[in-house]
């Protein structure tokens, strides 16, 4: 991938690669459509590197943040059917997936 | 008071309309059916719902007649419907977020925004059209097809909640609920004559909000008038111990604020980068009409500067794509919502089923904003983006404070064009995150924000909307100067602007 704040952007390649990262299989024509899109995006996002060596403080949240605390005390929750009612597949009051491991594996 | 025809029942208020169902002259029955009728009639051509749930909202609006006839103490806004945008969770209704992965998904559980709106009777509609997770600017992103704008059908009606401004400027609904995010309230207010609100970030409940960006989202009232937004901002807001960002104070006096009728002495500071270049004549002469206004009402108004404003385009369409492309991850295929296999693969892992079904669920801009945050996170860009993004943000963050420490409220244009025509946006994303402009200060600060109607503009004959900004937890200023605003036009004009909107094309 190239630096950010130059203008060559990103590549075909780079939004491949971060596509297979976001778990989304884009196809040739969607990457030849927003490969292109997302560099002329990011070009004129990379303005704000402009302020990356200047010591301000980051801002993750606009209103400070405390941990909440509450009474460790049972409440409702979502009973099992609720709580399975979306699935795409429930095998014996369980979320059944595909498997998660390789061939090889 | 006399019986009214349908054709006027759609067309009051929420506040009218509540206090005929208070005195008798009109039932919720009556008036829920009269929305429903209404629906049915435009909806095929404006498309601001996407599901419509007669028999609950007539079965809510029958409870509350019935608890009103045994002489039961109500809350205000008792037996008036409303319409909630689809990003909120509905129990026993579809929420889709206007994306094809969540097509069909009926959560088990309410938003807490819906579970008050339950609780004080009021019949909830339906569910209204959005761009898909809120990403957008004109409802076009949305996987069931466009909302179109009342007041210009072949227009969009801003985004991403074009459906609950629309609903309420087409007289589908009274009230209706949006998210804001960058402007998902506000914009679509101003492009459709209507009036929203963004409250303070933490000012109402996020549980039950499908997360967009989640430092930055926040729901708040689609309205016709602000008195009717300041009644709905008070039943919805609130501290929430489900929600661990929400503030713990009570909810601002914002029906009171919006009975004050004097601005003078107030200090109102213009935003300097919000206007001029890049803004359409039009919007920019109305949002002068309304300085002028203020200035003769005694008010004091001054330019301010906010310079890091220039920057948070830029900074906001970092942050919003790095945390929606984390908070999206939850659309695995695994525990709810769509779920497909790679073509031809025999026994696919999860992992290709999981990228086989995002492929298929989310729409264009979706999949551009997921790439561009999972950019913007990746480690040796980090510091340049996402982390420079983060530093902009303190920077507007004191352009706010500096500027609040000289006046009480700032005013910009909500958005700098009037509707654009469908599709025209489409190709182009920069140009449509550039409806935004004036709008995203607000939640990277997380300052409420209020979209009033000025007028409509000269040269297109559209409506254009005026923004005012306050500190945070200061929410009860919009409603105040809102209100201002709203009176000093309609008696200008001898009307409110909606009753300009074009009849729509009753389908019988």
């Amino acid at each position: 991938m190239s630096d950010p704040g130059t203008s060559a952007g990103i590549t075909r390649a780079d939004v491949a690669h971060l596509a297979g990262l976001s778990r989304i299989d884009l196809t040739d024509e969607e990457l030849d459509r927003l490969a292109p899109q997302l560099a002329v995006i990011l070009d004129s996002v990379a303005t704000v590197s402009q302020v990356a060596s200047q010591d301000i403080p980051p801002t993750s949240h606009a209103v400070p943040l405390q941990n909440v605390f509450r009474e460790d005390v049972v409440r409702p929750g979502l009973t099992p059917e609720e709580a399975l009612s979306g699935a795409p597949l429930v095998d014996q009051q369980r979320f059944a997936v595909p498997r998660i491991l390789g061939e090889e594996a | 008071m006399s019986a009214l025809a349908d054709r006027d029942l759609i067309r009051l208020s929420a506040s009218d309309l509540a206090a005929r169902l208070a005195d008798g002259s009109v039932t919720s029955v009556q008036a829920t059916q009269a929305h429903l009728d209404r629906i049915a009639a435009v909806d095929g051509a404006v498309h601001a719902f996407l599901h419509v749930d007669a028999e609950g909202a007539l079965a809510t609006a029958a409870d509350v007649d019935a608890r009103r006839a045994a002489g039961e103490p109500l809350p205000t806004l008792a037996g008036v419907p409303i319409a909630v945008k689809d990003v909120l969770a509905t129990r026993g209704m579809p929420t889709t977020c206007g994306s094809r992965i969540l097509e069909g998904w009926v959560p088990p559980y309410d938003a807490t925004v819906v579970s008050r709106l339950r609780a004080a009777g009021l019949p909830i509609l339906g569910k209204t059209n959005m761009d898909e997770f809120a990403m957008g600017s004109s409802t076009e992103h949305s996987a069931y097809g466009p909302t179109h704008n009342p007041w210009d059908l072949d227009r969009i009606p801003g985004g991403s909640g074009g459906g609950s401004a629309a609903a309420v400027a087409a007289f589908e609904a009274p009230l209706a609920i949006g998210t804001d995010t960058g402007g998902s309230i506000r914009q679509p207010g101003a492009v459709t004559g209507t009036v929203g609100v963004k409250p303070t970030y933490g000012g109402v409940s996020r549980y039950g909000l499908v997360a967009l960006a989640s430092s930055l989202d926040q729901a708040g009232p689609v309205t016709r008038t602000v008195l009717d937004a300041a009644l709905l901002h008070e039943l919805i807001g609130g501290h929430d111990p489900r929600d661990s960002t929400s503030i713990d104070a009570p909810a601002p006096s914002a029906v009171e604020a919006a009975g004050r009728t004097d601005v003078a002495g107030l200090r109102v500071g213009v935003v300097r980068e919000l206007g001029g270049e890049g803004y359409q004549p039009g919007v920019s002469a109305r949002f002068d009409e309304v300085v002028a206004l203020l200035s003769e009402a005694g008010a004091e108004v001054v330019e301010v500067s906010c310079p890091s404003f220039e920057m948070a385009l830029a900074a906001y369409y970092l942050i919003l794509p790095s945390e929606a492309s984390s908070n999206l991850a939850k659309f695995d295929a695994m525990r709810y919502g769509l779920r497909v296999g790679p073509a031809g693969v025999d026994a696919p892992s999860a992992e290709q089923v999981m990228a086989a079904t995002r492929e298929a669920g989310f729409g264009d801009e979706v999949k551009r904003r997921i790439i561009l945050g999972t950019y913007a996170l990746s480690s040796g860009y980090y510091d340049a983006y996402y982390g420079s993004a983060q530093k902009v943000r303190t920077l507007i963050a004191r352009d706010f404070d500096a500027a609040f420490e000289k006046v009480d409220v700032l005013l910009s244009p909500t958005s700098p064009t009037t509707a654009f025509k469908l599709g025209a946006k489409l190709d182009d994303p920069l140009s449509m995150y550039l409806q935004d402009v004036a709008t995203i200060p607000a939640n990277l600060a997380g300052v409420p924000g209020i979209s009033v109607p000025s007028g409509l503009a000269d040269e297109d004959g559209l409506p254009t909307g005026v923004q005012v900004l306050a500190p945070a937890t200061a929410d009860a200023r919009l409603y105040h100067v809102g209100a201002f605003i709203e009176r000093a036009l309609d008696e200008r004009w001898g009307h409110t602007l909606l009753s300009q909107a074009p009849d729509l094309e009753v389908a019988r």
